[in-house]
């Protein structure tokens, strides 16, 4: 690798050719501000569009200002961050920026985690010389979206995140000058676009420009009425991120703390959505076996591969762009929305509580499930099975309101019946981790022998696209996984040019899976945290006596009891969902 | 049409064309250029065919419909070709004087003749009007000489030749070097060495390059490349395959705004006509050179004629810039090195091969080469397009080529580039006219808009002007040009409004700086340009606006008022009748007067006094509780 030497405030620097002024100072402990520029390295994903002009430095022998995020270090440069000439630029820009922005910081849903306001702060800036009109746009709210674009400052990160990582392609700048802003074509409303509401355009967003929809005070208002009673479950992956909203270390594992904190908070039985992801994996891994044997057997009517179903942005993402497969998902229902129909089911039973007066609250790392606990097949008789999805954020919000002392609580442990879990339940927040579960079960119904090392490490890791060859005692099934929509797209299209050599796809529709869901703490493009993120949830997996969802005794319980057979006839009337075809909804981008 | 299949073939055709042509003892020419168009060129074109065949004269006149002829001022222009008489606002009735008094009895008609508005005589030959006299028609070499939608016509007059000079005499780096040594440098703007950027793309390896023709002129005024396209696209196409082959590369692509129907049209047809001779396609005059050309229509964005702004768009993206590196030369249309040229810059390249790049080299001053073509408008007599070698003066084309200024004022300023170019004033008038000297003089080249204003102009509100279709062309990008060019007209606006205060000169500096300074493209390093050179020359207007809340020239209405002079008032309540808002006060035979918060100077009340009481006031004037103030 050649080697490159530059001075940059008089502080000799080396680094790789290639690399840009703004990586090469941040080497050396120059924080040169920036607000449009976003990376998540192992990711692949990088925004410099060269926008908002902030990181702007003086590069001698340079007419104008240079962008230190897009501009490549060579040999010899001498570079200036800070003189009153860059100061200077860069007061005025920002300025600028915030002479076309609301000043209602104080109300302001990402106050305190808004990166024009901690720029402005850096920077002490106590006044605004420009006056003058400011850019104002409808709001528009999606059931799971807050577009509030007068605060958009064009950085273009959520344009980057809906077209190249995700290619859903719902986003994108329009209008032209003073005007222009990003938003739907046509500035239709976020609804009525392709969005999937995966929310990693929010997870980006520097400003307040887009929020998640936030339900924290209905949840409020049911747990203050009498009766209702009011239950929560929480996703595999907020407890891998919840701790950081409190100073915690990523990767902190919170499971403890959150039961309790859930329990002060008012919430009659506190559960676990890892339970339904054992559940999933019942229906699901027996779905797969169902289709493998047929196919083995010589059915060529059978579908496969099947795509796992229980991210509900990947979901979305199917139904508008491939709604000539709906037949390929497996049919079983997120767990988000098994633990919603079991729970106003059998577990009301369970209480003698109506389905009406029964509130079923999920806390989740996913700005999408507030779209899909309203979807209108998860509803009986108009009332939903899960009422209201709250994103690990809000759940922060919530126990900060509610003067809880996190960091003192003691460690609780989830209620029962649906609070037992195991290892294969906790790993559905990374990505692979839904088809490393499935793994775990499918190998032992199919073979009927014991699975002595339960780790599939060939489905773990942060690449993109992965595949792997599992032995099922002599049957070689192959698994894709992606995680990206953009990646998903790639192994979608080879699965309709009948091209796809697996049997069984997992899909994430957020980059890392749900531990870097649109509803967790923000990040700010550290992808060292994801990966603290997803070494914590092996850590809870490992740590667990029981790690096949097929032996949780709680689920064994559920058929007995309840449910009878994985795919029987009330299984399917509970746990299974079709889809729709959205495609009409779509405007095609190539 | 049989194909072209080497350069001696070209030859030969070209002799048979010259031969038929000799056959015709007079020619006319009529302006087809869209100002002409727009004036019933056409009909006047037929009336002529029609009259000469009538006559049976149309084995011996010849009339052919060129492209523009520059003197868009006095349009349509008809040139009787064999003794240079040139008519001016020919209208199709005149088509008979023509032909009855010019051709047939050789007497020229006195009232369609120019009349100098200087000397205020009449000029009959067209190489003794001032307008042409100092010209040097390079580029502009063929238009209102040829008929553009015939390619055998520019064959005549040596169209294709330097393609086969290019492709049977000389390779690749030979090509380059004689566009190095020419000094030519593209007239979009930048004024980049149009060599230099052929040799680039040339070393770059790829399996795939790109000619691309910048037909997007967006500049308000500037319309030469729309002219050069209509009046003579086959050397803009000859010129792109030139460049193709010396760049390595196979296909053209011309990036033309949408709003130019002429210009597409006739270039659809010479592109056509080329290929059926052969002359784009496959195997070129037999030399195994393969190019052929595309168009691509831009919707009329200005920053589209940034070249990665540009290539973006034909890719069907956004139209906004990129940051370079990398340049296009080296990743540009689909990734692909591509050289991207102005249709001004290739017009001038087939000339260069066939006379030189010592000839060419000869025109012009130490660091500009060969001639600029600009539009010239505003203010001046003599509007039109117009091409002077490099290093003439602003007063050679204003009071020469120009014909002085409209209405015996005083000159007071011309913008030139654009708007990204600057004011220069009476004390720039001398300077020679080359790239570096207008930057050094606070303006720059621009694609050769050039406006000139006079003592009525409002230089407080040219810079507004500027600004306002700044503002509407950002693409948004970058936050300095997005909001602060929004910025600096607000300041602008609230200076003509007479609400400015002596921070808003400082805020103005600033602005202009920093966004100079930070903007990701050109246009934005450039749009403060206008503001920053009219604060540089005439910073006492601006101080007048602030200071006296006063406007000399009269523009900024909020700081005029209309007053009512007592003593030449009769009070016959003719005004106060006529007022839209009920501004002005009086009882009958009384004097009336205006109510200054009310008035909103529309100065309907000034033409309706018949006894010029009513009179316009420069400064701003306060209503107060006791009367006007």
């Amino acid at each position: 690798m050649e080697m490159i030497k530059l001075t940059i405030d008089n502080k000799i620097v080396e680094v790789e050719k290639g690399t840009t002024v703004l990586k090469a100072a941040r080497k050396v402990g120059i924080d040169i501000p920036s607000l449009c520029y976003f990376e998540l390295c192992d990711m692949k994903i990088e925004n410099k569009p060269g926008g908002c002009r902030v990181c702007v430095v003086e590069i001698d022998g340079r007419k104008n200002l240079a962008p230190s995020c897009a501009t490549e270090a060579t040999e010899g440069m001498v570079v200036n961050t800070h003189n009153i000439r860059v100061l200077n630029a860069r007061r005025t820009v920002v300025k600028l920026m915030i002479s076309d922005h609301p000043f209602d910081c104080l109300v302001c849903a990402k106050s305190g985690n808004c990166e024009l306001q901690n720029i402005a702060t850096k920077f002490g800036i106590r006044d605004i010389p420009y006056q003058g009109e400011k850019s104002t746009y409808r709001k528009d709210t999606s059931p799971s979206i807050i577009r509030d674009v007068d605060k958009c400052i064009m950085c273009r990160r959520c344009e980057m995140m809906c077209n190249e990582v995700q290619t859903v392609g719902a986003l994108s700048a329009i209008n032209r000058g003073f005007k222009s802003v990003v938003a739907p074509a046509f500035e239709m409303d976020l609804e009525k676009s392709p969005c999937t509401y995966c929310g990693q355009c929010v997870s980006v967003c520097p400003t307040g420009a887009l929020t998640e929809v936030d339900h924290s005070n209905d949840v409020l208002r049911a747990l203050s009425d009498r009766s209702k009673t009011v239950i929560v479950q929480t996703a595999p992956a907020v407890r891998a991120a919840l701790g950081e909203e409190f100073g915690l270390e990523p990767g902190t594992s919170v499971t403890g703390k959150m039961a309790a904190a859930l329990r002060r908070l008012g919430f009659k039985y506190v559960f676990d959505t890892d339970f339904a992801a054992d559940l999933t994996i019942m229906e699901e891994g027996t779905e797969l076996l169902g289709r493998l044997n047929r196919h083995l057997s010589g059915d060529t009517t059978v579908k496969l591969p099947m795509l796992t179903s229980c991210c509900p942005g990947w979901v979305n993402f199917f139904e508008h762009n491939f709604s000539d497969m709906l037949d390929i998902p497996s049919t079983a229902k997120s767990p988000q929305q098994m633990f919603g129909a079991i729970a106003k089911s059998y577990f009301a039973d369970k209480i003698g509580v109506n389905r009406k007066d029964l509130v079923v609250v999920s806390i989740m790392p996913c700005l999408a499930k507030k779209y899909e606990c309203q979807r209108d097949e998860f509803k009986v008789d108009g009332n939903p099975d899960v009422d209201f999805s709250l994103s690990t954020r809000e759940l922060a919000q919530f126990i900060k309101q509610a003067n809880i002392d996190f960091m003192d609580l003691p460690d609780e442990n989830f209620d029962n019946p649906l609070g037992e879990s195991t290892g294969a339940g906790v790993i559905f927040a990374n990505t692979g981790g839904v088809i490393e579960a499935a793994c775990r079960t499918a190998y032992e119904l199919h073979t009927g022998k014991d699975l002595k090392k339960v780790e599939f490490e060939a489905l773990r890791g942060m690449d993109g696209i992965r595949s792997a060859t599992i032995d099922f005692d002599g049957l070689p099934i192959n698994i894709g996984i992606a995680h990206g929509l953009a990646n998903a797209r790639k192994l979608l299209d080879d699965v309709r040019a009948g091209k796809s050599k697996y049997h069984a796809i997992e899909i994430m529709a957020c980059p890392g899976g749900c531990i870097g869901g649109g509803g967790q703490p923000f990040h700010h493009g550290d992808s060292e945290i994801l990966k603290k993120r997803a070494t914590s949830i092996y850590a809870e997996d490992a740590g667990k006596t029981i790690r096949k969802s097929h032996k949780n005794t709680q689920i064994i319980k559920l058929y007995e009891e309840f449910l009878g057979e994985p795919c029987g006839h009330k299984s399917h009337k509970l746990l299974h969902t079709k889809y729709f075809d959205k495609s009409d909804e779509v405007s095609i981008i190539e | 049409m049989t194909k072209v299949t080497s350069l001696a073939d070209l030859k030969k055709m070209k002799e048979v064309l010259d031969a038929e042509r000799a056959k015709y003892t007079k020619h006319l020419h009529v302006c087809g250029g869209t100002g002409c168009h727009a004036a019933q060129s056409i009909g006047l074109d037929a009336n002529l065919k029609e009259i000469l065949a009538d006559k049976g004269l149309n084995q011996e006149v010849q009339v052919t419909m060129t492209g523009c002829f520059g003197f868009c001022e006095k349009g349509p222009i008809v040139k009787v070709v064999h003794d240079n008489t040139f008519y001016t606002e020919v209208t199709p009735k005149d088509a008979r004087d023509i032909v009855d008094e010019h051709i047939v009895k050789g007497s020229k008609i006195n009232r369609l003749l120019y009349t100098d508005p200087v000397t205020n005589e009449q000029v009959s030959d067209s190489q003794q009007m001032g307008f042409y006299k100092k010209q040097h028609r390079i580029a502009l070499r063929n238009c209102g000489a040829i008929n553009p939608e015939n390619i055998e016509d520019s064959i005549i007059n040596d169209g294709y030749l330097a393609l086969g000079k290019v492709l049977t005499q000389l390779d690749a780096q030979q090509t380059i070097d004689i566009i190095k040594k020419s000094g030519l440098r593209g007239r979009g703007g930048g004024g980049f060495p149009t060599g230099l950027k052929w040799d680039i793309t040339s070393k770059v390896t790829a399996d795939q390059k790109y000619v691309v023709c910048n037909a997007d002129e967006g500049d308000p005024g500037a319309f030469m490349d729309r002219a050069i396209l209509e009046g003579d696209p086959h050397s803009v196409i000859e010129a792109m395959a030139i460049c193709g082959y010396s760049i390595g590369a196979s296909i053209g692509l011309v990036y033309i705004r949408a709003e130019y129907p002429l210009a597409i049209t006739r270039l659809k047809m010479a592109i056509n006509q080329a290929r059926e001779l052969g002359l784009l396609g496959k195997n070129i005059l037999g030399k195994g050179f393969d190019f052929d050309i595309e168009l691509r229509y831009g919707a009329g964005a200005f920053v589209c004629g940034e070249e990665t702004a540009l290539i973006h768009s034909m890719e069907g993206l956004r139209g906004e810039p990129t940051f370079k590196p990398p340049f296009p030369s080296v990743s540009g249309y689909l990734g692909k090195p591509t050289n991207v040229n102005n249709v001004e810059t290739f017009a001038n390249i087939p000339v260069i091969i066939n006379n030189g790049a010592e000839w060419f080299a000869s025109i012009g001053t130490e660091k500009s080469k060969g001639t600029k073509v600009f539009a010239l408008a505003g203010k001046i007599n003599n509007v039109g397009l117009i091409e002077v070698p490099m290093g003439i003066t602003l007063r050679e084309i204003i009071f020469e080529i120009g014909g002085g200024i409209k209405d015996g004022k005083k000159f007071k300023a011309v913008q030139t580039g654009g708007p990204s170019g600057g004011c220069l004033t009476e004390k720039h008038l001398d300077t020679p006219i080359d790239y570096d000297n207008l930057v050094e003089v606070g303006s720059m080249m621009g694609s050769g808009g050039m406006i000139v204003l006079d003592e009525d102009d409002c230089m407080v509100s040219v810079a507004k002007f500027y600004l306002d279709f700044i503002v509407e062309e950002s693409c948004g990008k970058c936050t300095p040009c997005r909001i602060g060019n929004k910025r600096l007209y607000e300041i602008l606006e609230k200076i003509t409004q007479g609400k400015g205060t002596m921070e808003d000169m400082e805020r103005l500096k600033n602005l202009s700086s920093v966004i100079k300074d930070t903007s990701l493209c050109g246009l934005g390093q450039t749009s403060p340009n206008p503001v920053l050179s009219t604060i540089q020359n005439f910073k006492e207007e601006y101080l007048e606006h602030i200071i006296d809340k006063k406007c000399r020239s009269g523009q900024c209405k909020a700081l005029l008022h209309y007053d009512i002079e007592a003593e030449l008032c009769v009070g016959c309540t003719a005004c106060k009748r006529c007022c839209p808002v009920n501004a002005i006060t009086g009882d009958k035979k009384q004097p009336h007067v205006i109510n200054q918060d009310i008035c909103i100077k529309c100065g309907a009340c000034e033409e309706k006094c018949a006894f010029d009481a009513i009179s316009i006031k420069l400064e701003k004037k306060i209503h107060t509780e006791h009367g006007n103030d």
